[in-house]
């Protein structure tokens, strides 16, 4: 009874678009997918939605094959990240296009787009053109009618990243209760995003994807605390982990110059080369510390990200005050020891603070 | 500075209005003047100057056998033909946009854009090169001289602008819709004319005006591809203008055969002030 894809490639250039991708997704559960712009996610929802065929791989519903279905078949929902809805038709005749499409009967169709605009809060908005409404609104219209079709697979394509800062964070708050009422226990909900954020606050089950190939799969948690590789420890952290060249031996952690204690998690590592990765919030300023020239300092919101450089290294410790600093000055920072991450030279991870190991 | 800016403004617009607007205030003054009022000496007012006659307009339907020009069946020939290649014009047209527009088609080295191009390329050429052809294309399947053959040349020459503002059109609609409409359960015909054809009626507006007006405005095919049989409006006309010119009578049918792309425009500039013309779609 899930939708399971296996081996699913898609390749209409030169690059892989989606490169022997599987999956198996199961009713009643949250999957995000989680990328850089370009890593291959919309292109995966398409390929769900039927939009696009794969080159390669199979698609299976409900014990049904996928791929000889017809997009409007399916029986799937899709809100795109452009603000898509019917331009000629008003808020209440998009929501109910589906439906009219569907042939359902009036009544049920009335049930179901009230109840449709109830869950997004546009009741009241019924006779007003797509056209007058605001990006977060025009993007309610598009969830509602989503929602209102009861598909059995809701796709959600970076719904978030056109809206401002500020309506992005409500309606974040928002998605999460209707993901949590408004949806019955039949359906599979996908949500695609650049978030980190997002992701952990959904926290569904996630999948790492870059160009177009699968890197990890697993909840929210586990991606967080144990990234499989650097590359998602990258993408799975906003700003994304900074990564130290260096080496340990018997006594201590070596990079740039600067030696730090063994944290207790690395005690049973053999001594070698190993690409160090911490987080920017776990970079401090301290009188004490290890002294980096600033390259750039930015204030987003409520902190301070600044971008280091010492030797060939250059990281982005996030400061959780506002603060003015001059570029070129040189500032000392902390290391939090005991939050390092090992990965090797092949950039696989092997001792995380959280436990994880990849072998 | 605003002041100066009022009085350009007012001054620029005043002296075009009249530099457009004159020569059909003595034209249509010309149209109601006989003989005399207009070869004696140059007359401007009604009743003051001359003694207004509708001789110039009668003779527009009356047959030639009584003295007249008879108009009439030109002017009907010619809104049968523009409206018939319009018409046509813009359902093939838009068809064949549309699917230039959301369909990737490959033959040797052509695409899309060539066969855009090619549409394109058809009014890129002066007309003179394309007449010699025609000429013998309509006399070899025997409608030189006809309606229908008139049709078939003015769809030939209408197509190309249908096809180009439209593609332009369609590149525009985001093809995302389609695809919502495809996924909302609309089979591909469904997503075209239920959801891609009612956002496109600025687009098809703007088309089939400049359609008509290039079909209507045809003075070359018409002259070149009729004899006898079939008359257009602006062949007709022109005609008027021989030895001893009727100023009179060729006024008068200027201005009936000026009418409907007058009509057209005030119905088009309705469209435009609502602002339905653009940002339908952003």
């Amino acid at each position: 009874m899930n939708l399971i894809g296996e081996k699913i490639s898609y390749k209409p250039d030169e690059q892989f678009h989606l490169n022997d991708v599987s999956f198996n997704f199961k009713k009643g559960n949250l999957y995000t997918i989680l990328g850089r712009t370009l890593s291959g996610k919309t292109t995966l929802l398409k390929t769900i939605a039927g939009l696009l065929n794969p080159d390669q791989g199979s698609i299976s519903f409900e014990e049904k094959d996928f791929i000889k279905i017809p997009v409007w078949e399916r029986n799937v929902a899709m809100v795109y990240q452009q603000f898509i809805n019917y331009p000629h038709l008003n808020v209440y005749e998009n929501i109910t296009f589906p439906l009219e499409q569907r042939k359902l009967s009036p009544e049920q169709i009335k049930k179901d787009v009230d109840e449709a605009l109830k869950t997004v809060g546009l009741v009241g908005f019924e006779n007003r053109k797509i056209q007058e409404l605001s990006g977060g609104q025009q993007q309610r219209v598009a969830l509602a009618r989503s929602l209102a079709k009861k598909a059995k697979i809701l796709l959600l394509d970076e719904p978030l990243v056109n809206l401002d800062y500020k309506l992005r964070e409500q309606l974040r708050e928002e998605f999460k209760r209707i993901f949590s009422e408004g949806l019955s226990q039949d359906t599979i909900l996908i949500y695609s995003t650049t978030d980190p954020q997002e992701v952990m606050e959904l926290n569904g089950e996630v999948i790492v994807l870059d160009e177009g190939k699968v890197l990890q799969k697993g909840p929210a948690k586990e991606i967080f605390e144990n990234p499989s590789n650097l590359k998602v420890a990258e993408i799975s952290n906003d700003p994304p982990m900074n990564v130290l060249k260096g080496s340990k031996n018997s006594k201590n952690l070596n990079f740039e110059n600067i030696s730090l204690e063994i944290p207790n998690h690395f005690k049973n590592l053999e001594d070698r080369d190993y690409n160090f990765g911490i987080r920017a919030s776990e970079i401090k300023l301290d009188e004490n510390g290890e002294e980096f020239e600033i390259e750039l300092a930015e204030i987003s919101g409520s902190e301070t990200l600044l971008h280091l450089k010492r030797g060939n290294s250059k990281i982005i410790a996030l400061i959780e005050e506002v603060m003015n600093f001059k570029i070129h000055e040189k500032v000392k920072i902390n290391f939090n020891a005991n939050k390092f991450y090992a990965f090797g030279e092949d950039e696989k991870l092997v001792s995380s603070p959280y436990g994880g190991t990849n072998g | 500075m605003s002041k100066l800016y009022t009085f350009l403004k007012y001054f620029f617009i005043t002296f075009w209005t009249v530099f457009v607007v004159a020569p059909f205030l003595w034209a249509v003054s010309t149209s109601f003047k006989d003989f005399q009022s207009v070869n004696s000496k140059v007359t401007y007012i009604p009743w003051l100057d001359f003694e207004p006659t509708l001789e110039g307009w009668r003779v527009l339907i009356k047959s030639p056998a009584k003295g007249g020009v008879d108009i009439v069946e030109p002017y009907f020939n010619s809104i049968f033909v523009t409206c018939t290649a319009s018409l046509i014009s813009i359902v093939l047209g838009t068809l064949a946009a549309y699917a230039l527009s959301r369909f990737t088609f490959k033959a040797g080295f052509v695409r899309n854009n060539d066969i855009t191009f090619f549409f394109i390329s058809q009014r890129i050429m002066p007309p003179i090169v394309l007449s010699i052809p025609f000429f013998i294309f309509l006399s070899t399947i025997g409608l030189l001289d006809s309606l229908l053959g008139l049709v078939v040349v003015y769809i030939v020459l209408l197509m190309p602008i249908a096809v180009w503002i439209m593609v332009d059109f369609f590149n525009r609609v985001p093809k995302e819709l389609d695809e919502t409409a495809l996924i909302d359960g609309c089979n591909p015909y469904q997503a075209f004319y239920k959801v891609v054809l009612p956002n496109s009626i600025p687009g098809l507006i703007v088309a089939g005006m400049f359609c008509i007006i290039f079909g209507w405005i045809d003075f070359f095919f018409a002259f070149i591809l009729t004899f006898t049989e079939v008359q257009l409006l602006p062949v007709k006309v022109v005609a008027l203008n021989s030895s001893i010119t009727p100023w009179w009578s060729l006024s008068a049918s200027a201005l009936v055969s000026v009418a409907p792309l007058i009509i057209v425009a005030f119905i088009v500039e309705r469209y435009l002030s609502k602002g339905n013309l653009s940002g339908a779609l952003k």
